[in-house]
């Protein structure tokens, strides 16, 4: 035993440094994972038998006009939650510069993503809240009759994300800030002296170097764009009538909520959810290997 | 409780039913405590559903306040007119939970078809697109112009603070809400109450009166001392006093409901006149059809131009809910 151990001591230390962990990965990610697929394939309630009914889930998710709302809705979060990088990127440039009080702008610009998404999504409701929100209320000012947004199945979800880019906002700007930290100053010097300014310096000397950081932005931004549950539940519930569902939504309310029996269903559409996040992780994790294989 | 007992979760009971007389003493919620010919546990409570109103708000519109014997269909639309020109709302809900919709919806059916033809809806016996059930909502759709705005977007108690506010005249609603109306300031002198009004004449009156139960879990330790606990909860004077504490009305007949609270006295009154309870819209029909039909409510309420499309949406659910 001690003998073997002294021989091969190099060769297993990592694997027992990475056991506690792995085995929580296995136990809590990877395992569910499959026993989700399994589900997925039958028609339970969570109490009763289970009976097995093949691929009927997935079948009918293609007529379900829930699902399809979902579907654009996720779609739409995706799209538009980006907007936090390019909006990220400009505050972080615009507080890159060294005034009095600069610490105290940027940890105020910081703050809505130290604020927890719950305390985000009933801040933004009171914000839209018919009668007394503020924004209703400026809306009524100008307008004459207030926008209930919450309420109204066109524009709930793009209130929403509204509440959502906020503190996703601030978050891309911390990682451009520290980006911002690391871009060389002789290059900037270099390119000054070539005559370059504004929008050329920004393009061609600042933003490759900031690559890292546009990329860890990126990744960030568009899982947030689908694991949006938090506000979703907060701020509506998935109303007025669904309108502002998205997938993960629609998955706690077919399987766990009130009125959710349907535990295959609900395990179908996070398959489905898995697999749309999978072919972003894909992307991402075959990014990151090539460019730390091609250095 | 159905899904429940389907999957063998709960101790039949009926033995504590016969022995200790509860047939006749529970025999309003007995139905409903039945699946098979068995009972699976009792009803300790139930409250009742009507309208609210505000005597303050109907004053100001200059309107005459109903009495308890309440008022009929086409006056109760008359008036939504006359508190819209006053500007104030004459029917108010917060439909972001979905529910408050669903209890305005119970008696709109309840009211233009009566019970039997309601039991059979939620028990997917009517077709959603059938003529019985665009009646119902031609009868809502009267009603819907006269709803507050943007209602699926605050909470019954946001609502409710538009009651007390004055701003809204009436609200249908459970009498749990009557402890709200009176936190915001509300008094026994300024809160009214009447049943849903007459719409179709001649149905026999039904209300609802969602009833809380208490069940046996089937793999209980001790189920004995559980019965012994189950028949005490039943019984006339566990449930007067427990349902006085509550504020809420006792389901057994020889309980007494305290006389100096109006509400909880004009409530045990319209139940023990009814002809029979629902159990409110969700807990009639089964989860997925009661979610689904939640939502179509909720969508007439704002857009009742939808009525073709929520219609053959809530038919496609019961194709699917009920095997």
């Amino acid at each position: 035993m001690s003998a073997y151990w002294k021989a091969n001591q190099r060769r297993l230390a990592p694997w027992l440094f990475l056991a506690p962990g792995m085995l929580m990965f296995a136990v809590y990610v990877i395992i569910p994972i499959f026993q989700s697929m399994w589900i997925s394939f039958y028609d339970w309630d969570g109490l009763g038998e289970a009976t097995w009914i093949g691929t009927a889930n997935y079948v009918e998710m293609t007529t379900d006009p829930n699902m399809r709302k979902s579907f654009v809705n996720n779609i739409i979060w995706l799209v538009l939650y980006l907007l936090a990088v390019p909006a990220g990127l400009f505050i972080a440039i615009f507080l890159n510069q060294t005034v009095g009080g600069i610490r105290l702008y940027k940890s105020l610009f910081f703050f809505p993503f130290v604020i927890s998404q719950v305390v985000v999504g009933l801040i933004f409701s009171w914000f839209y809240a018919p009668g007394f929100g503020l924004f209703y209320k400026v809306i009524e000012y100008f307008n004459g009759t207030g926008i209930a947004i919450l309420a109204d199945p066109d524009l709930v979800t793009y209130g929403i994300i509204a509440a959502g880019l906020w503190p996703q906002i601030a978050y891309v700007m911390i990682l451009y800030l520290t980006g911002l930290n690391n871009v060389a100053p002789d290059q900037v010097e270099a390119a000054r002296l070539d005559g370059a300014k504004g929008w050329k310096m920004l393009y061609y000397v600042i933003l490759p170097q900031l690559r890292p950081a546009t990329f860890i932005a990126v990744v960030v931004t568009v899982i947030g764009a689908l694991r949006s549950f938090d506000l979703v539940s907060i701020m509506t519930s998935g109303g007025p009538f669904g309108s502002s569902r998205v997938l993960s939504y629609y998955m706690y309310e077919t399987a766990l909520s009130e009125y959710g029996y349907r535990m295959g269903y609900g395990a179908a559409i996070a398959v489905v959810l898995f697999a749309i996040m999978m072919v972003f992780i894909s992307g991402f994790i075959w990014k990151m290997w090539r460019d730390e294989t091609e250095r | 409780m159905a899904p429940f007992v389907n999957a063998g979760q709960f101790l039949d009971v009926t033995d504590v039913w016969d022995g200790n007389g509860l047939n006749d003493s529970l025999a309003s919620a007995a139905a409903s405590m039945t699946i098979d010919g068995k009972k699976w546990g009792v009803p300790y409570t139930y409250y009742q559903w009507g309208i609210y109103f505000n005597k303050d708000a109907y004053k100001a519109a200059g309107v005459e306040a109903p009495g308890p014997e309440g008022v009929d269909w086409a006056t109760f639309i008359a008036n939504c007119e006359k508190f819209k020109a006053a500007g104030i709302d004459c029917l108010t809900t917060g439909t972001k939970a979905l529910w408050p919709g669903a209890g305005i919806f119970d008696y709109m059916s309840l009211r233009t078809n009566g019970y039997e033809w309601h039991m059979d809806l939620t028990a997917g016996k009517i077709a959603w697109t059938d003529d019985s059930v665009r009646a119902v909502f031609a009868e809502l759709g009267k009603l819907q112009p006269y709803v507050t705005a943007n209602h699926a977007a605050i909470d019954w108690q946001d609502a409710a603070a538009l009651l007390v506010q004055g701003k809204a005249a009436n609200y249908v609603m459970g009498n749990f809400a009557v402890a709200t109306f009176k936190e915001g300031g509300m008094t026994n002198d300024n809160l009214g109450f009447m049943a849903f009004p007459e719409i179709t004449p001649g149905i026999p009156r039904s209300e609802d009166a969602p009833t809380d139960t208490i069940h046996i879990p089937a793999g209980a330790a001790n189920p004995a001392d559980a019965k012994l606990f189950l028949a005490y909860v039943a019984s006339a004077d566990a449930q007067t006093k427990l349902n006085a504490a509550i504020g809420q009305l006792p389901t057994n007949k020889n309980s007494t409901v305290p006389q100096d609270d109006p509400f909880l006295v004009s409530g045990f009154q319209m139940l023990s006149t009814a002809h029979a309870l629902s159990q409110f819209f969700d807990r009639d029909a089964p989860a997925e059809m009661a979610k689904a039909g939640m939502e179509g409510i909720q969508q007439f309420l704002v857009q009742p131009e939808e009525l073709d499309n929520i219609l053959a949406r809530l038919e496609q659910v019961r194709g699917q809910v009920y095997k």
